[in-house]
């Protein structure tokens, strides 16, 4: 493809054409001062000068894997088998990019389809995608779905659904129709139900929530169907699933979920890979992509991506949605890890994180005036501290304990929540670890 | 049943008694290719004339189906959602897609007859 730069009269025609004198004008919204910000950035340096001044910094970090850690609220740290890491990086997986001439690429196909099948498998629905962009735009892709499925538009959003995750709603979704959040409080979501009326597409609530509470999702996927609305459930821990009962049998319609826990690393955020599942009723309304299986024309059998027509670069503004592509090598990395640890496994590193989160749940709340708020956990919980949670977080950061995340830093504006602190621990956690936060916890709060 | 009709849109209409039955035209089947869905519409909807009316799906392509002429939904052909590929074989006669009590029946002849389609599709 030829490049072809605009002529100085290419230009002007352009700028007459929607009606403005000079390039400038198109920017004139950006106020003056923002415009001409000056950046006192230095002068370009040597390759062995910039690797040593990154260095310094890079050094100013604290990496997860060097000190006790125990934060979580949507992105855990778990071990990463060698494995998995080796295998993506092969060229064929590491080098494409989400098949756009699909059937030459059967290996790519093939990963897609065992990853929904996996996905589909753990979170006990009949259909899932090859993968969304992370979590939170999974969710906010399931509200969007649900308005198409129910020709309705308000979404009610559970006050434990990570507060990133409503933002990322909001953001999607505001222009499809109402959102309603509920308070956040720590626990079950009380009343929830009694927000569920006729005019409701959806509830959004999150298993282990975001404060590391477990609920029996029955009841409110009940109350949802009884005013014909679906339940969105929200599962940013995937190990959960190893262990907690899956949302599919606790009567959800649609499961938004973020799968780092399973193969990937915590990589300052991202990029992560989003979980989508639903009934299969619901496929035709589903976003993203879909793998098929097949047989071609000798009867072997091979993949497709199928109902593409579904997707917005043969449906354009009536896509379901806007993703024309998936998180294809972190799901890669989930399916590998996840088929590395087999249907015992997951249920066997699921129950060791729940027993180190009990074991440390009890070490901290023996500390004198700490109160564990999280009647049932999987492997996070909350603390009430007698203190606001970021000093007494930042005390333990000083003695090399990285305690986890206070509800402060989700809830800014939420003062019930200052001395609350949410503490993950996971199989990666050691009893030495334990034992160090424990005893740092008692000094500090002395 | 009595003689089909035409659209630009290539959907045929037959009308029997004020109520049209609509599909779309072997040629418009042929063009989208294996078909894979229909959307139909809801039974009551009232339609103007060219309002959407539905969707066909093919493998590789999604297209709108049109009313041909205002009315209200009567029926739609139910079938089509085990059988879509019903559509490729047999679009103007089994594949129909819905039934529409039409508002005004004699708006029926501003549409191509069959002789008026043929040469239509000689032009495109």
């Amino acid at each position: 493809m030829r490049y072809l730069p605009l002529r100085p009269d290419d230009r002007k025609a352009m700028l007459a054409r929607i009606g403005v004198a000079s390039i400038d004008d198109l920017f004139r919204d950006v106020p003056e001062a923002a415009r001409d910000a000056h950046f006192d950035l230095p002068r370009h340096a040597s390759e062995m000068k910039v690797e040593r001044t990154l260095s310094y910094l890079a050094s100013h970090n604290a990496a997860a894997g060097s000190f006790p850690f125990f934060c979580g609220a949507g992105a855990y740290r778990h071990h990463v088998p060698a494995t998995v890491d080796h295998l993506i990086q092969r060229s064929e997986f590491l080098t494409s990019y989400t098949p756009y001439q699909p059937e030459i690429a059967q290996g790519t196909l093939q990963a897609l389809f065992e990853f929904q099948t996996q996905v589909a498998l753990i979170t006990g629905m009949e259909v899932a995608n090859a993968s969304m962009y992370d979590g939170s735009t999974a969710t906010a892709e399931a509200v969007l779905m649900a308005h198409r499925i129910t020709g309705r538009s308000r979404a009610v959003l559970s006050g434990n659904l990570h507060p990133h995750y409503a933002e990322t709603v909001r953001t999607m979704g505001e222009l499809a129709g109402e959102i309603v959040v509920a308070p956040a409080s720590a626990g079950v979501p009380e009343g929830l139900e009694r927000v569920i009326d006729d005019s409701t597409s959806c509830v959004v609530v999150q298993n282990p929530d975001v404060f590391g509470s477990l609920s029996d999702l029955s009841r409110l996927a009940e109350a949802a169907h009884a005013k014909g609305a679906l339940l969105i459930a929200v599962v940013t821990e995937a190990v959960s699933l190893g262990l907690v009962e899956s949302p599919g049998a606790m009567g959800a319609d649609i499961v938004a979920g973020e799968g780092q826990s399973i193969g990937n690393a915590l990589t300052f955020g991202g990029p992560y890979v989003g979980l989508f599942a639903a009934r299969e009723k619901f496929l035709r309304q589903m976003p993203g992509r879909l793998a098929g299986q097949t047989v071609d024309a000798d009867g072997r059998r091979g993949f497709v991506l199928t109902l593409s027509a579904r997707e917005q670069h043969i449906r354009r503004e009536k896509a379901t949605s806007n993703i024309c592509t998936n998180s294809g090598l972190c799901a890669l990395a989930f399916s590998i890890h996840l088929a590395l640890l087999g249907e015992k496994g997951l249920g066997q590193l699921a129950r060791l994180n729940h027993a180190t989160a009990v074991r440390l749940a009890e070490r901290l709340s023996a500390v004198k005036d700490v109160e564990l708020v999280t009647q049932a956990f999987f492997n996070e919980f909350t603390l009430k501290l007698p203190k606001p949670a970021l000093d007494v977080a930042d005390a333990l950061a000083d003695r090399g304990i990285i305690a986890g995340v206070r509800a402060s830093r989700l809830y800014p504006h939420d003062s019930r929540l200052r001395n609350h602190l949410i503490v993950a621990a996971t199989e990666t956690n050691t009893d030495a670890d334990i034992d160090a936060y424990a005893s740092a916890l008692a000094e500090v709060i002395a | 049943m009595t003689e089909l009709r035409f659209t630009q849109s290539h959907e045929w209409i037959s009308v029997e008694d004020g109520i049209a039955t609509v599909g779309i035209t072997r040629y418009a089947a042929d063009q989208l290719g294996d078909v894979v869905f229909v959307e139909l519409p809801a039974v009551g909807k009232i339609f103007a004339a060219g309002a959407e009316a539905g969707v066909v799906e093919s493998v590789k392509a999604a297209s709108e189906i049109y009313a041909p002429l205002a009315g209200e939904v009567t029926e739609v052909n139910e079938s089509l959602g085990a059988d879509p590929a019903a559509v490729n074989s047999d679009p103007e006669g089994k594949a129909w897609f819905f039934r529409v009590r039409l508002a005004n029946p004699s708006s029926v002849a501003a549409l191509m007859t069959k002789d008026q389609y043929t040469e239509f599709l000689k032009g495109l």
